[in-house]
C-alpha cells in the first residue's frame, strides 16, 4: 500500500463518510423503493440479482438482474448518496426479462433489485456487496 | 438396497478406518525408526478411478521444514470445525500419537525436536517417485495441480516460473488451476500455459471488459477412466485482483461465481458425466460452503488455505480433500464410479518424508540443472536465528516478527506491516539462514518495501479491513490469508465482532501510548497491491538486517491479544 499522505487522508475521509451514509440514506431508499412499488411491500422469489460478494473495483461493479415475466426491474444501491441506480422496462416483445450493467458503489452495502410483475405484484432480491481497500492474500 | 448416502457413509467409515490405521501405522513404524517408502505408499487400489492431488507447493522444489500453525481460528459455523483445530486437538481428532511422524507432519508442537528426528519434508524429486508409484498401480491416474505452483522461490522469481514449469512437465499433470501464477503478469502466464500442454482450468476466470468467460481458460475438461466419464472443473482463487495486484492481470475478473459453477456442473452432468470433480483454489471454508450450495459435485480437491487433512470432510454427498502446502503432501483418492454415481472412495494423505522416499533421478537432475546458474547466490549464508523461524498462525509467526523488525530498523519506521501470507518454510534454531531461505519467505513480483505515513485512523481502517477478510462469518467473504502482521504496535482483536469494531486498544509499543486517530505515523511495509510502489525489495531489507545482526534473537510476540476464540 503505497499511499501519499494526501491520498491516505482522502481515503480515510472516504471511509468515514461511507460509514455514515447508510443511516442517512435509509429514508431515501425507503422512499425510492416506495415510489417504484407504489408503497406495496415486495415479496420474494421469481427474481435473481447476481452481484459479486466482494467488488474487485467499487467504481464499476457488474450486476445482473433477471425476473421472468417482469414488466420492469429497478435496482437500488442502499448505501449510495442517490440510491436509485437504474430501472429497466420490458415491453411485451422482450425475449427475456433480464439486464446487466455496471454500477458504482460508495462502500460496502446492500444492493436491492425490485421487479414489477405483469399482474402488478412486486418481488425483490438483495445482495450484500463488500467494497474493500484490498489486502494481503495467502 | 443401499442408498447413495449410505454408501458414501460406509465408504467414509472405511476410509476413516483405513486412514486411521494408516496413520497409526506410520506413527508406530517411525517411532521404531522403521518408516519405509513402501509403507508410506501402501494403498490397496480401489474402484476404477484414481485422482492424485498436489497444491500450493509455492515453487519449493527441494525438501524443506514447514511448521503447521498453532492458531488457526474458525468463525461462525466453522468455529472449532476442521480445519480450525490445531496441536493436541488435531492429534486427538485423528488419533495421532504425540511425538509421532504424523504429529510432526501435521501439528506444531515440539517442532524443532521432531524436525531433527524426522527430517525435511517435500521435494519435487520425492513427489515424482510417489506419483510414479501410484501410476504403477493405476497407470491412468489423473494428476491435478491446484495452483500456487509457479511462485515462491529465488529460482522461480529469476526464471519467471520457468524452473517450476520445467520440473512439473516431467510429472505430466492432467490439468491445473491458478492463483499466484497471475502475479507473473498476463503475458507470462499465457506463455507458460502455452508451454505446459494440459488444460488450464477456471470456470470463474472472466474477461473483465466483456464480462464473459475468458477464452484462455476452460471451465472444465473431460477424462474417460475405467469406463467412467469424468468432468474436472477448475476454480481459480476468487479474490485475485483484491488480494494481489490487479494491474498485473488487468484483463481478467474472478469471483466465486457460484451460479456459473452450478451451470457448468449441470452442463457436464447433462453431457453424461459420471463423476464431477472441482479442482479448487477457493480455500477450505469457501469450498465447504460451495459444496453445500452447488449440487452435483462429487469431489472437491481443495487448495489455498494450506490445510493438510488426514481424511476427507463430507458435506452432503461431496467429499473435500485438502492436501497441505509446500510439497509436504500428495493426496491419492481412489473412487468407485458406477452408473453415473460415486459409490465409494478410499483416500490417503501421503506425507513426503524426504529421508524416507527415494528421490527420482530424472527430476532431481532437472531441478539441479535449473538451480546451477544460481547455486552460489542461493547457498550464501547470511546469519542465524537463536529460535525457530516459522510463518503460520493467524496473527503472527517468528519469520514475520523478524521481517517487521527488519522493516522498523532498516527503514526507520514507527510501525511495520507484513502481509498475512501462508507460504514460506521454517528454519530451525541455529540453522544457517541462506539467501534462498530469505527468498522462500519473501519472493514475489511486487516486493517493494514502501515507507509512508498513515494516520492512526487509517491504520485502524486497514487492520479492520484485513481482519474482516479473515473473520467474516460468511466464508464467501473470506480471502484465505492470515491477519496482517504488525511491528511496533499492539492491539486487541475480538474475532466475533463485525467489521469496524474488532480492533481495540491500538497502542504504539515504543512509548506505550494509544494510537491517536488524528496523528500521523511512519509506516513501513511490503507487498502493496498498488501500482508504482517504491522502495527496495523486501529480500534486501531482510538480508541487510540479518547480516548486520549476525544472530537474530527470536522472542515471544505478545503484542496481539485475541478475544472470542
Amino acid at each position: 500500500m503505497e499511499l501519499t499522505r494526501r491520498q491516505t487522508l482522502l481515503t480515510a475521509a472516504g471511509a468515514a463518510v461511507a460509514a455514515v451514509l447508510p443511516l442517512r440514506g435509509y429514508a431515501a431508499v425507503e422512499e425510492s423503493v416506495a415510489t417504484f412499488t407504489g408503497g406495496v411491500e415486495p415479496g420474494s422469489g421469481g427474481i435473481t440479482l447476481t452481484a459479486p460478494e466482494i467488488a474487485e473495483n467499487g467504481n464499476t461493479v457488474p450486476v445482473e438482474v433477471s425476473a421472468p415475466g417482469a414488466v420492469a426491474i429497478a435496482v437500488f444501491a442502499l448505501g449510495n448518496p442517490v440510491p436509485p441506480v437504474a430501472t429497466f422496462n420490458f415491453g411485451p416483445l422482450a425475449a427475456s426479462q433480464s439486464a446487466s450493467t455496471r454500477i458504482r458503489l460508495a462502500g460496502t452495502q446492500e444492493v436491492v433489485a425490485v421487479a414489477k410483475m405483469a399482474d402488478g405484484s412486486f418481488v425483490a432480491d438483495r445482495k450484500e456487496v463488500k467494497v474493500t481497500i484490498g489486502g494481503c492474500g495467502g | 438396497m443401499i442408498s447413495r448416502r449410505d454408501f458414501l457413509q460406509a465408504a467414509m467409515a472405511t476410509s476413516a478406518l483405513y486412514g486411521a490405521s494408516g496413520f497409526g501405522n506410520w506413527a508406530r513404524l517411525s517411532a521404531q525408526q522403521a518408516l519405509s517408502q513402501d509403507q508410506l505408499l501402501q494403498f490397496d487400489t480401489f474402484g476404477n478411478v484414481s485422482l492424485i492431488h498436489m497444491t500450493d507447493i509455492h515453487a519449493q522444489l527441494k525438501p524443506i521444514y514447514f511448521r503447521e500453525p498453532s492458531i488457526n481460528l474458525g468463525v461462525g459455523e466453522n468455529k472449532g470445525a476442521v480445519p480450525h483445530i490445531t496441536g493436541a486437538d488435531f492429534r486427538k481428532a485423528y488419533g495421532i500419537e504425540d511425538g509421532s511422524a504424523s504429529a510432526y507432519a501435521l501439528t506444531h508442537n515440539d517442532f524443532t525436536a521432531l524436525a531433527q528426528t524426522y527430517g525435511r519434508m517435500g521435494g519435487l524429486d520425492r513427489i515424482a517417485t510417489v506419483i510414479k508409484a501410484i501410476r504403477a498401480d493405476r497407470p491412468d491416474a489423473i494428476l491435478l495441480d491446484g495452483g500456487d505452483t509457479w511462485h515462491g522461490s529465488y529460482g522461480c522469481y529469476h526464471t519467471q516460473g520457468q524452473d517450476v514449469v520445467n520440473a512439473m512437465s516431467l510429472l505430466k499433470p492432467d490439468a491445473m488451476t491458478f492463483h499466484w501464477e497471475f502475479t507473473l503478469g498476463t503475458d507470462r502466464v499465457l506463455e507458460l500455459i502455452g508451454e505446459m500442454g494440459f488444460p488450464a482450468l477456471g470456470q470463474n476466470i472472466f474477461d473483465k471488459e466483456w464480462d464473459e468467460p475468458a477464452e484462455d481458460f476452460e471451465p472444465y475438461t473431460w477424462f474417460e477412466r475405467g469406463g467412467a466419464k469424468i468432468a474436472v472443473l477448475g476454480q481459480a482463487f476468487p479474490y485475485m485482483p483484491i488480494a494481489n495486484p490487479g494491474w498485473m492481470f488487468s484483463e481478467y475478473s474472478f469471483g466465486i461465481r457460484e451460479e456459473r459453477c452450478q451451470e457448468m456442473v449441470d452442463e457436464a452432468r447433462a453431457a453424461g458425466a459420471d463423476l464431477v470433480v472441482l479442482l479448487s483454489h477457493n480455500g477450505f471454508d469457501v469450498d465447504k460452503k460451495m459444496a453445500a450450495q452447488v449440487q452435483g459435485i462429487d469431489v472437491i480437491l481443495s487448495g489455498h488455505t494450506h490445510d493438510a487433512l488426514p481424511e476427507p470432510v463430507l458435506v452432503g454427498e461431496t467429499i473435500i480433500v485438502a492436501t497441505g502446502s509446500n510439497g509436504k503432501f500428495v493426496s491419492r483418492v481412489d473412487l468407485d464410479v458406477q452408473d453415473g454415481r460415486m459409490m465409494g472412495f478410499r483416500h490417503k494423505l501421503i506425507p513426503i518424508f524426504s529421508d524416507v522416499i527415494e528421490p527420482d533421478a530424472e527430476m532431481a537432475a532437472q531441478i539441479d540443472a535449473d538451480r546451477a546458474p544460481y547455486a552460489e547466490a542461493l547457498a550464501e549464508e547470511i546469519g542465524t536465528a537463536d529460535g525457530l523461524l516459522y510463518r503460520r498462525g493467524n496473527f503472527n509467526g517468528t519469520w514475520d516478527d523478524l521481517i517487521c523488525d527488519a522493516l522498523l530498523q532498516e527503514r526507520e519506521a514507527d510501525i511495520a506491516l507484513s502481509p498475512g501470507v501462508r507460504w514460506g518454510p521454517s528454519i530451525l534454531p541455529g540453522q544457517p539462514i541462506t539467501r534462498e531461505d530469505i527468498w522462500n519467505v519473501t519472493s514475489m513480483s511486487y516486493p517493494n518495501a514502501y515507507r509512508t505515513e498513515f494516520t492512526g485512523e487509517f491504520l485502524a481502517v486497514v487492520l479492520e479491513d484485513v481482519a474482516d477478510n479473515l473473520f467474516h462469518p460468511d466464508p464467501y467473504f473470506q480471502q484465505g490469508g492470515d491477519m496482517v502482521r504488525t511491528g511496533g504496535i499492539g492491539f486487541q482483536i475480538d474475532i466475533t465482532k463485525p467489521q469496524g469494531s474488532r480492533i481495540t486498544d491500538l497502542t504504539l509499543l515504543k512509548n506505550g501510548e494509544k494510537i491517536d486517530p488524528a496523528k500521523s505515523y511512519v509506516v513501513a511495509g511490503w507487498a502493496s497491491v498498488n501500482e508504482g510502489t517504491e522502495g527496495p525489495p523486501i529480500w534486501d531489507v531482510v538480508e541487510n538486517y540479518i547480516r548486520r545482526k549476525g544472530t537474530v534473537e527470536v522472542t515471544p510476540n505478545t503484542s496481539v491479544k485475541v478475544v472470542g476464540a
